[in-house]
């Protein structure tokens, strides 16, 4: 499979040439492609998609309103992209592994993250919010795109134990610019890795549209390095569902690293600090309003009369019921005594480390003697 | 007991590591078939195969970053960097990534990784084949840094950097590829001197003259001619610049209260600036003059036709050495 190979144009473009199976107004398309990926989900299992999607919804913004309300030091919301990442996160089998950036806040949910793993780091308590290994999911990284490469070596360790596995990664539009996003995807093309590249080009980084990094589909760079890609409406759950199916197929079987670019949209601003009123209009924005995710599976599904009052009033009260365990774990959180700032530096030891946690431990305890 | 060269001795080192762990992975360029543009790796891929010598794509950043993910799946690998000047392309991989993640995880994510870097000048070569690029790394948390002096150090040193879960910054002398020396080859790793200890390679009363890496053989030879004119040199090999074994640098201090810190790297902000604090801070009543460094100049490295000039030699080493024991030297002249 391959994107179409044609210049941008515009949004409106951008987004027609992607594969779709539901349109915005909630009707199903016919997709040659991508349906048989997606034909045993039914009414109950979009249900459940639509469930995971208006929790994280919901999860988003607790997270926003527990930063402006101070505290998180700051919070990077994904308003706007829950198809792409519930789409293709629900797509995982058990034993594979994550790499993602900052942003997916979906895919650790999807991944059976606990309430206080969405804060724990944007609080400052810990470097990283959850446990790699309980998850399959690598520590959020924020430096841009080196987790990219991090994918490719544990999927090249899988393809040397010739394990049932699959490494994925998940990076922004922003990503695409970076030296380690186009190096990752040369090795696992050279080494045939079992790895999957999903690009969110939520269009935009920070205050930097698309279009500055990229005058071309991205999706249509994969093909120059040897692997296939696929470009999807990324507000459409069932076809993001359906091409990380079809991409995990892939790397699964031994055909090597595959690529998906889900083009989506960041309603919100890139984190808490960014005020997005200075670089976008409003008139883009309400245009994607239009193409909410989750509005659309709703829409879908009391289409085919699937969607009973009471399922939504249930979801919604779930939703904030994770919201208020989210929220009770982040002011719970107790922050870690002084010497704790030296722990975990070395897995060994190391003397000169040492001796700075000693001399501040006595620093710390001529307190305790003055008082 | 065996006569090798340093270069060998290391090769050797790896060899034996692959053989007692299946999860050491080598990656780099032209390290398989090539055996390494230093031949370090000469004849592993025969032995280990293609699996565990990886021959990867000349991008550094991509060759440092497939390691953190092999270290997430459990694995050992061990990274060859071409030359110390291609080291800077993969510098975020190496001071976010794999300084950090440790941390960052509280030790949930182990980063077992050895980025060996041929090291330093001396051989005449090209730009950005003669850099010496330590103080960046002894600089960032999470990293231990080695430099090897000795045939018996690059074998023992490498197989501790690979065994050890902390990832390691394994300089090699390129000046040293070549020379000889005895190696134990039978000895367990176990009764090897710890990684982070310095050696004293020469004992002696006057000043201590502290260094590592090829830098250790000058100093040395500091010493002989020293001693010609009845100055007594303690010579410190300091082996591990993070951490530095301070104990066994104020040992030498408290005995001699004079001292040279010699190395090949600009001046700036340098190791022998962070030893010289150190000891000033530890054992100032002890010191008789003020500590000394002799180091490379802070410049850019000069072109190999230049480069006697930059890098620190045997007069200037006694030249200092005449400074900290007030004798005539190159500020007071013939005539102090």
């Amino acid at each position: 499979m391959s994107p179409q190979i044609t210049p941008i144009a515009d949004t409106a473009q951008d987004l027609e040439l992607s594969e779709r199976i539901l349109a915005p107004d909630g009707s199903r398309i016919a997709n040659p492609r991508l349906d048989a990926f997606v034909a045993d989900v039914d009414a109950e299992q979009l249900r459940a998609l639509h469930r995971d999607m208006v929790i994280l919804r919901r999860i988003d913004a607790e997270g926003v309103a527990l930063q402006r309300q101070g505290q998180l030091g700051l919070w990077a919301p994904c308003q706007g992209q829950e198809a792409t990442q519930i789409g293709t996160a629900r797509a995982l089998a058990p034993q594979d592994y994550v790499f993602p950036s900052y942003r997916e806040t979906g895919v650790i949910y999807a991944r059976g993250a606990q309430p206080g793993d969405y804060v724990r780091m944007w609080r400052g308590e810990e470097g990283a919010g959850h446990d790699p290994e309980a998850l399959r999911v690598a520590p959020l990284q924020i430096i841009i795109g080196a987790q990219t490469l991090h994918a490719v070596g544990y999927a090249l360790g899988i393809r040397h134990e010739g394990a049932d596995e699959v490494a994925v990664t998940y990076f922004g539009d922003g990503a695409t610019s970076q030296g380690d996003v186009n190096e990752a995807m040369i090795f696992a093309s050279s080494y045939q890795a079992p790895v999957v590249f999903v690009c969110q080009n939520n269009h935009w980084a920070i205050s930097e549209p698309v279009a500055v990094q990229s005058q071309f589909p991205i999706a249509g760079r994969a093909p120059g390095f040897g692997i296939p890609s696929l470009r999807v409406d990324g507000n459409d759950v069932l076809a993001c569902m359906a091409a990380m199916r079809w991409a995990l197929d892939h790397a699964r079987s031994g055909k090597g690293p595959a690529y998906i670019e889900a083009v989506t949209y960041r309603m919100g601003p890139h984190t808490t600090a960014d005020d997005p009123t200075r670089y976008r209009d409003d008139a883009e924005l309400e245009s994607w309003r239009r193409r909410d995710p989750i509005a659309r599976l709703e829409q879908h599904l009391r289409n085919a009369g699937e969607l009973a009052d009471t399922h939504v009033a249930e979801t919604q009260a779930a939703a904030d019921a994770v919201a208020k365990d989210m929220r009770a774990a982040c002011l719970g959180m107790v922050t870690r005594p002084p010497l704790a700032v030296f722990d975990g530096v070395y897995a060994e030891p190391h003397t000169g480390l040492e001796r700075q946690r000693d001399e501040y431990a006595a620093y710390l305890a001529s307190f305790e003697v003055e008082a | 007991m065996t006569e090798m060269t340093l270069g060998k001795a290391l090769g050797a080192g790896l060899r034996q590591a692959m053989r007692d762990d299946e999860k050491v992975v080598l990656l780099g360029e032209d390290i398989g078939k090539l055996g390494g543009v230093f031949r370090i790796t000469d004849g592993l891929l025969d032995e280990f195969g293609a699996s565990r010598v990886v021959d990867t794509p000349l991008a550094e950043s991509g060759i440092v970053g497939m390691a953190v993910g092999l270290a997430f799946r459990g694995y050992r690998p061990v990274v060859e960097i071409q030359f110390d000047g291609f080291v800077y392309p993969a510098f975020d991989q190496i001071v976010a990534q794999v300084a950090k993640l440790h941390y960052r995880t509280q030790g949930r994510a182990k980063m077992p990784i050895t980025i060996r870097i041929p090291w330093a000048g001396g051989i005449g070569a090209a730009e950005h084949h003669s850099e010496s690029p330590e103080a960046y790394f002894v600089h960032t948390a999470g990293l231990r840094v080695v430099a090897v002096s000795n045939p018996e150090d690059a074998y023992r040193s490498l197989r501790q950097a690979i065994a050890s879960d902390d990832p390691v910054i394994f300089f090699e002398p390129k000046r040293l590829y070549h020379h000889k020396g005895e190696v134990d080859l039978a000895a367990p790793l176990a009764d090897a001197s710890p990684m982070g200890l310095a050696r004293v390679m020469r004992t002696g009363t006057d000043a201590t003259l502290i260094t590592y890496g090829a830098m250790v053989s000058t100093a040395l030879q500091a010493a002989d001619a020293a001693e010609d004119e009845g100055i007594s040199l303690e010579v410190i090999d300091l082996r591990s610049l993070s951490p530095i074994d301070y104990d066994s640098v104020a040992a030498s201090v408290r005995k001699t209260g004079r001292v040279v810190v010699a190395h090949e790297a600009s001046r700036e902000a340098g190791v022998a600036a962070e030893v010289i604090a150190s000891i000033t801070e530890r054992c100032f009543e002890y010191l008789e003059s003020a500590p000394l460094r002799v180091t490379g100049h802070d410049i850019p490295y000069p072109p190999a036709k230049l480069e006697k000039y930059h890098l620190p030699d045997l007069d200037r080493l006694l030249d200092a050495v005449d400074r900290v024991l007030d004798r005539p030297n190159s500020l007071t002249g013939a005539d102090a």
